[in-house]
C-alpha cells in the first residue's frame, strides 16, 4: 500500500514491516515495550505530516480524537 | 439526525489472527478504492494499543452529487484501540472534509465469538448524515447504499487477506485445535470433541450461506 506522500513510501514499508513483527511477537504476547520500532515510526510520521500539509487536508481535523470521548456517536437509544 | 446502520459479520479466524490481518488489509483485490494508508500516531498505554491512521480513498459520487462534491479524493481518519486484556479491537472512522455534505462515521468492534472461541465477530455501526438543504435525504440514501456496498467489499477483502495469511485455518481447525490443547480430563476431551463437531458444522453452514448476507441486511 502507498503512503499519501510518495517520498514516504520507503519509510512506510520499513515501518509497517517492523510494526507487524512487533505486533505479532511482542504486543500480542503481552510485551508492551514499543521501543523496537520507535525510531522508524518517528521518521515516518514526520514525513507523512509534511505530505499532509501539502494536501490541504485540515490538520486540526486529523488531530481531533473522537473514539472513547464525549464526541463519539451513540447508537439510537444509547444514552 | 442522520441514518443509523448496523451489521455483524463472523470471520472464521481467531481474534489474534484477525487483529494481525487488520493491519495488513490493504491492498487486496477488493480495495481498488483505497489510494493510500498511513499511520500518523501510535502509542501503547498499559495493554492497549492506540493508533490513528489516515486513509485516502476515491470518492465516486452520482452525477447529481457532483455539484456538492468535486474532489475525487476523500480523507478518512481511523482511530483504533487494540485491547489485549479484553480481546477487542475497536475502530472508529470518519471522513475529513465535506462533512457538511455527507458525514460517514463507522464504528467496528472485533471480538471473540461467543459461539466459537476460534471465530471472531465484527459488529459494525454506521451513521450517515448530511446538512445539504433539499438533498439531505437523497444524500443519506446514497450514503447508506454505499455503506452496504463497502461493507461487502470490506468482508471480501479481509477474508482474502486472512486466507492468504492463514491458508490452513479452515482445514486444520477440526483436529488441529484438539491436538494443541491440553486434555486434562475425559470430560474436557469430550467437550472438545463436541466443539470440533460444532465447528465443522458451522463451517459447512457458512459455506452454504455466504457470510456477506449478514452485512447486507
Amino acid at each position: 500500500m502507498n503512503s499519501v506522500g510518495s517520498n514516504c513510501n520507503e519509510l512506510k514499508q520499513e515501518y509497517d514491516a517492523c510494526f507487524n513483527v512487533w505486533f505479532g511477537t511482542q504486543f500480542l504476547k503481552g510485551n508492551n515495550n514499543e521501543s523496537m520500532c520507535a525510531p522508524i515510526l518517528k521518521l515516518y510520521t514526520e514525513c507523512v505530516k509534511e505530505a499532509i500539509k501539502e494536501l490541504k487536508i485540515d490538520l486540526k481535523e486529523i488531530e481531533r480524537n473522537v473514539l472513547h470521548t464525549e464526541e463519539e456517536k451513540k447508537k439510537p437509544g444509547e444514552s | 439526525m442522520g441514518k443509523f446502520y448496523e451489521s455483524s459479520t463472523v470471520f472464521q479466524y481467531n481474534w489474534q489472527q484477525v487483529v494481525q490481518a487488520f493491519w495488513k488489509r490493504y491492498p487486496n483485490p477488493h480495495s481498488a478504492h483505497v489510494l493510500s494508508e498511513d499511520t500518523i500516531f501510535r502509542e501503547v498505554r498499559g495493554n492497549k494499543l492506540f493508533t490513528k491512521r489516515l486513509l485516502t480513498k476515491t470518492n465516486r459520487v452520482p452525477k447529481w452529487g457532483e455539484r456538492f462534491i468535486s474532489n475525487a479524493k476523500v480523507g478518512i481518519i481511523e482511530e483504533s484501540v487494540v485491547d489485549l486484556n479484553n480481546q477487542t479491537l475497536t475502530t472508529y472512522t470518519r471522513n475529513v472534509g465535506y462533512t457538511k455534505v455527507m458525514s460517514v462515521i463507522e464504528k467496528v468492534v472485533y471480538r471473540v465469538s461467543d459461539d466459537n472461541p476460534n471465530h471472531t465477530v465484527a459488529v459494525r455501526s454506521g451513521w450517515v448524515d448530511s446538512q445539504v438543504f433539499g438533498f439531505k435525504h437523497a444524500i443519506q440514501a446514497f450514503g447508506v447504499e454505499r455503506f452496504r456496498k463497502n461493507c461487502s467489499q470490506m468482508v471480501l477483502g479481509f477474508n482474502h487477506v486472512l486466507s492468504k495469511l492463514y491458508p490452513l485455518n479452515g482445514q486444520s481447525n477440526n483436529d488441529g485445535s484438539i491436538i494443541h490443547e491440553e486434555k486434562s480430563s475425559v470430560q474436557e476431551a469430550k467437550e472438545k470433541l463436541k466443539d470440533a463437531a460444532k465447528r465443522a458444522s458451522d463451517l459447512a453452514m457458512s459455506k452454504a450461506t455466504p457470510i456477506l448476507a449478514s452485512c447486507q441486511d
